[in-house]
């Protein structure tokens, strides 16, 4: 038996985790990276660049500040505590308000892209066709778009799991709650356990490439299907 | 001028307005100035004729509320659709109308039977005046309705896009520039379809253009747009005659009759048409035609030359006879275009002054036109 339980606990809430995430990446983002497609306002730069920032700092950075913000004394913190939901640090939802943060730009940047190349143009070709704003969202952009959530929803799902850095500083190591594939590694080394540590690793390795993979041959069919 | 003592508000009560389009847009920019003023006929194609960077896409896109003028009027026959002084904006996607860009702009991700559908389901069951049937067998387009739009040819893609258009049975159809971006063969292919629309449906279209050749095969109403402002705007052919439009004018000066087939000579394939008012008939070597054919007909100022006698013994078939209306000398003060009327159709002549001088050329003036070459717009 090459994995123990704790090891299927961990990846079991790795992939817990990029779900939620993914999910929470797609709602919260479609939006921002519409009103960035979209945009001709001052904001769009330093709002394009607050949603990168986490491309370019060190996770325990990242981490750090939720850590403290999240935390007893921090502003979210005495939020959730007055709301009497306690602190969120070393929680599963903290690790998921973490890893939005974390892996919003991967899901931002696709689609901000994907709307951008979609242009104004068939908006404006299904407002002369009656289709109100909404309507034309739903039935033009999103379907053109499809390829974009597609790399989004990948690579969000893909960078949650690959987390680590941010886990530890705001989620800690505690088994089923917070214990992850990527911290349970780090584990096994810890404790020279390099077996199980290259069963966990292999497997993640192989979980990437399998996944970036599929990213790659579903962009080059999706070029053939639409242009 | 008491327009616009009147903030631009038609003064004429509304059932007056039902069959015009009143259009004013007003926009400035850095680099770029709009400054329109426009009635037109409520039916019919109207052309917006200029060269590029003369304002016209943009004109055509504050008719569809794509961009919005700051200040502006418009009413299509009746309806309002603009009024900046009361700050009314109807927002494109609640206009009647149908818009057909210069690269189709089909919905890629949909079938051409989707593409179609999708104005035609929008519009409520009860005001869909054409069905899609029509559109298809009008447009020539039902052996492509399972194909994608990226496995159609650029003429095909402009028939979808013309029968999406129409689809929502729009009380104005605008046209972008439809044949701009095919080549020559893809234009014979498309413009017969654009002639059985004017033919075949009620439905005012004003039509983006910077192609003498199809302003004059197809308007009816011509507007000249020259740096964002109205040059001239009236009927076809009493604007192309007009004197005072010197890029109208200049080389290519052309005239634009109207007529029918009176005879065919099948031994020299040779067409005869009458024009209206007139006895007189111009030949020229075409494929058989019906008689009685309605037919429009294209002359060059270069082509047509003036006589004081009627020439008997020369290879030009086209003869006829004329009074001299006016004349404008051109810039380069060597050439006169005379402007001449045939019994009820009028055309245009380049001479030399030279020429002009030695005849005697004068008002009224009864004398003989010579055509060397006739060209055949409207036809199938």
């Amino acid at each position: 038996m090459p994995l123990t339980q704790a090891d299927f606990n961990a990846v079991l809430l790795s992939l817990q985790l990029a779900s939620l995430t993914t999910v929470l990446l797609l709602l919260i983002g479609t939006p921002i990276a519409w009103w960035l497609a979209q945009t001709n306002s001052w904001l769009k730069q330093p709002l394009g660049a607050i949603v990168a920032l986490p491309l370019v700092l060190p996770p325990t950075v990242i981490g750090f500040y939720l850590l403290v913000s999240m935390g007893p004394h921090g502003y979210i913190g005495q939020l959730t505590q007055s709301l009497g939901l306690g602190t969120l640090t070393f929680t599963f939802t903290g690790l998921v308000i973490g890893s939005v943060f974390y892996s919003l730009p991967f899901v931002v940047q696709p689609l901000q892209n994907a709307f951008e190349a979609i242009g104004r143009a068939p908006l404006e070709a299904a407002a002369t066709l009656r289709a109100n704003p909404w309507d034309a969202f739903c039935t033009v952009v999103l379907p053109l778009a499809k390829p974009g959530f597609m790399t989004a929803a990948i690579l969000g799902f893909a960078h949650t799991v690959g987390e680590f850095g941010v886990v530890l500083m705001i989620g800690g190591n505690i088994p089923g709650k917070t214990q992850v594939a990527s911290v349970q590694i780090y584990n096994h080394v810890e404790t020279l356990e390099y077996a199980q540590a290259h069963w966990l690793a292999g497997g993640m390795l192989a979980f990437s490439f399998i996944v970036l993979l599929a990213l790659y041959s579903s962009r080059r069919r999706g070029r053939q299907g639409w242009q | 001028m008491i327009d616009r003592l009147f903030g631009g508000k038609p003064l004429a009560p509304p059932h007056k307005e039902q069959n015009l389009i009143r259009a004013r847009f007003k926009i400035e920019r850095p680099g770029f100035v709009l400054d329109v003023d426009l009635s037109l006929p409520g039916r019919g194609i109207s052309a917006l004729f200029g060269h590029s960077g003369s304002g016209k896409t943009s004109c055509l896109r504050c008719f569809a509320g794509l961009d919005q003028a700051p200040d502006a009027y418009l009413q299509v026959n009746g309806e309002l659709w603009q009024d900046s002084a009361t700050g009314q904006f109807v927002a494109p996607h609640r206009r009647a109308l149908g818009y057909v860009f210069q690269d189709a702009n089909l919905f890629a991700h949909l079938s051409v039977r989707r593409n179609l559908e999708f104005g035609h389901k929008r519009i409520p069951a009860h005001s869909r005046r054409v069905p899609l049937e029509q559109a298809v067998e009008l447009l020539g387009i039902g052996h492509l309705l399972q194909r994608m739009p990226e496995n159609l040819s650029g003429g095909e893609r402009q028939r979808v896009a013309i029968a999406r258009a129409l689809l929502t049975s729009p009380r104005l159809l605008l046209l972008d520039e439809p044949l701009a971006s095919l080549d020559l063969k893809r234009k014979l292919e498309v413009l017969p379809y654009l002639e059985r629309l004017h033919a075949e449906l009620d439905i005012p279209i004003l039509y983006v253009s910077h192609s003498p050749d199809e302003v004059a095969r197809l308007a009816d109403h011509l507007v000249v747009l020259e740096e964002g402002r109205v040059q001239a705007s009236g009927p076809l052919k009493e604007t192309l005659l007009r004197p005072d439009l010197p890029f109208l004018f200049e080389e290519d000066a052309e005239a634009v009759v109207d007529g029918s087939v009176s005879h065919y000579d099948p031994d020299y394939r040779l067409l005869s048409i009458r024009l209206s008012g007139t006895d007189a008939v111009l030949q020229l070597t075409h494929a058989p035609l019906a008689t009685g054919k309605p037919v429009r007909v294209k002359l060059k100022a270069r082509d047509v030359s003036l006589s004081l006698h009627q020439a008997r013994d020369t290879s030009l078939l086209n003869l006829l006879p004329a009074r001299v209306e006016h004349w404008l000398t051109l810039a380069n003060q060597a050439q006169i275009l005379v402007s001449l009327r045939v019994g009820d159709e009028r055309m245009i002549a380049r001479i030399t002054r030279y020429s002009f001088d030695k005849l005697g050329i004068h008002a009224q003036q009864a004398l003989w036109v010579q055509v060397k070459s006739v060209s055949l717009l409207a036809s199938d």
